[in-house]
């Protein structure tokens, strides 16, 4: 620490922010060495398990004409993808909830790292590359699944890597800014249980979103996983529908918009 | 507070199971108290459920169509999972009490410790905190069965049994849970029981489709799990296709839930007196 005091300038620059993110990321990947394989291997088990289970019977149930509902591929093809993004969320989701909220008020770690010349932006940007740090090593593990399964169509199944993280974020940055403006836990439970599990379930995982009433699929249309189960479900079965940027800009707009906020919010709730 | 202090002397005879039941519902008392001001997290917990059955019953049931019943009957695809998807509930519920809330009063805030201090002992609280998540538990059976029936999914006269039904899974449940939690000494511990039972329970329950499409060995393993018991009674129970096989799931889940909480006593009495 003192090394960077002695040399980043005061006057905020990228290269400045990029390395004080990297001291953040950095803390975290220390943390993170006690615990990955257990991560890891959660990463593994999630597909797995959700493949064997429900894709493989709900396939044979659907054997009779299920398919065409679902433009004409397997469900186990179907579910694969959707799991795949929606397991990013679940996971940025909770990395940006209680963890956030335990060094904001719980350990105060943020009050300690505020303390260096370490700034609010850079808190911010460390955190979401962690958490994208943390979907990138999880996509990748739950891709090579999926080829166990054998769902990929074609080598573009990698583009389901960025496009899945980019999902992740999407609901991380949002969620660190709900985190900052929280005093106790309570409303965690409530972010869960009201958005992240109806999206879970209701944002094209499952079955397709065009089978739900009309506004129910303008809102479901509206949320970022939406976007993010298109370009996974794109990527993976080498169908990248042709509305693909827009799905994109969508989410890198939601991350910036949302990402702005956030700093906000993190700034007022860490520095008086 | 203070009628605590009155109303029992000193050293507390431990005087029978009706006394001890009764200290155990001081705790409920407590849990009360404190959720008069958490009733945010109580109230969601009616959605989790009508969320699922919205999800899994209707939108995943349009693919999926019709069901075929043992009796040649078919039901729709929400019908056939709405009473799995209770089970689920009462376990889910079983987890959130007596996993996490337990542990987090037994390592970080130290409830337990102060509890101990009074005249209540290490069979009250566990007892107190199973009655307390069955409450809990209770609310929600009640409001998804009514859920059930406002939707038409009921399709048998024993319907209401399932509410009973639901209390004893969240019982059996919730004295694993507790058993569990007595064992947990870290929270990346939780990574193990929820990772390796929890999920695959959820999902090879015969929750989603009939058990004969799984391969043989998987339907070894599953009927194993209490989970797939609890699926077995209630949809049974819910459909009205009762027989020998239900009584089985009874027997068992009565069974696992007597042996988890024998444990459960056992383990916390270690745990909490030094």
């Amino acid at each position: 620490m003192a090394v960077l005091a002695g040399s980043r300038p005061r006057t905020p620059t990228v290269t400045g922010a990029i390395a004080g993110a990297a001291r953040v990321l950095q803390r975290n990947l220390l943390v993170y060495r006690r615990t990955y394989r257990g991560s890891l291997f959660g990463s593994f088990l999630t597909p797995l398990l959700y493949l064997t289970a429900m894709g493989i019977g709900l396939s044979q149930l659907m054997a009779n004409g299920g398919s065409t509902m679902l433009g004409g591929v397997e469900y186990l093809d179907f579910l694969g993808p959707g799991i795949l993004a929606s397991s990013c969320m679940q996971t940025a989701s909770f990395e940006s909830t209680y963890p956030i909220m335990g060094k904001i008020s719980w350990r105060r770690n943020y009050e300690a790292i505020l303390a260096t010349p370490m700034e609010v932006h850079h808190l911010l940007i460390g955190e979401l590359s962690w958490i994208g740090f943390r979907l990138t090593t999880m996509a990748a593990v739950f891709l090579f699944v999926l080829t166990l399964f054998g769902i990929p169509r074609s080598p573009l199944a990698l583009l389901a890597i960025p496009a899945a993280v980019l999902t992740g974020v999407a609901f991380a940055a949002p969620i660190i800014a709900f985190a900052a403006t929280r005093h106790n836990d309570s409303g965690f439970a409530a972010l869960f249980r009201f958005v992240i599990n109806p999206l879970f379930l209701f944002s094209g995982t499952f079955f397709p979103v065009s089978q739900l009433p009309d506004p129910v699929e303008w809102v479901a249309a509206a949320t970022p996983l939406y976007h993010g189960v298109a370009l996974v479900r794109g990527a993976v079965l080498d169908a990248m529908p042709s509305s693909w940027p827009l799905h994109a800009l969508y989410l890198v707009v939601f991350v910036a918009v949302t990402g702005y906020i956030a700093h906000r919010l993190l700034r007022r709730r860490l520095v008086k | 507070m203070t009628a605590i202090a009155r109303r029992a002397p000193a050293p507390a005879p431990v005087s029978g199971l009706v006394a001890s039941l009764l200290r155990s519902r001081r705790l409920v008392q407590r849990n009360l108290l404190v959720y008069k001001r958490g009733w945010m997290v109580i109230f969601s917990g009616f959605f989790e459920p009508l969320f699922y059955l919205l999800g899994i019953g209707y939108g995943l049931g349009t693919l999926v169509g019709d069901v075929a019943l043992g009796d040649g009957r078919s039901i729709s695809y929400a019908a056939f999972v709405a009473p799995a998807l209770l089970a689920q509930a009462s376990m889910n519920g079983a987890i959130a009490e007596s996993i996490f809330n337990v542990f987090f009063k037994l390592n970080f805030s130290k409830t337990y410790d102060a509890i101990l201090a009074t005249p209540l002992g290490i069979r009250e609280i566990a007892v107190g905190e199973m009655l307390w998540s069955l409450f809990r538990g209770t609310l929600y059976v009640i409001a998804f069965v009514l859920v059930m029936i406002g939707m038409g999914l009921v399709i048998s006269p024993y319907l209401f049994l399932v509410i009973p039904a639901s209390i004893l899974i969240g019982a059996a449940f919730s004295a694993a849970c507790l058993a569990t939690t007595a064992y947990l000494r870290t929270v990346q511990d939780f990574d193990l029981p929820m990772g390796l039972v929890v999920m695959p329970m959820f999902l090879f329950s015969g929750t989603f489709f009939p058990i004969d499409l799984y391969p043989q060995p998987i339907q070894l393993a599953m009927e194993l799990t209490p989970l797939f018991h609890a699926v077995g009674l209630l949809r049974g129970l819910a459909t009205g296709l009762l027989g020998w096989h239900e009584l089985w799931d009874l027997g068992y889940i009565v069974a696992f839930g007597a042996i988890a909480m024998w444990i459960a006593l056992n383990r916390l009495e270690q745990r909490l007196i030094k």
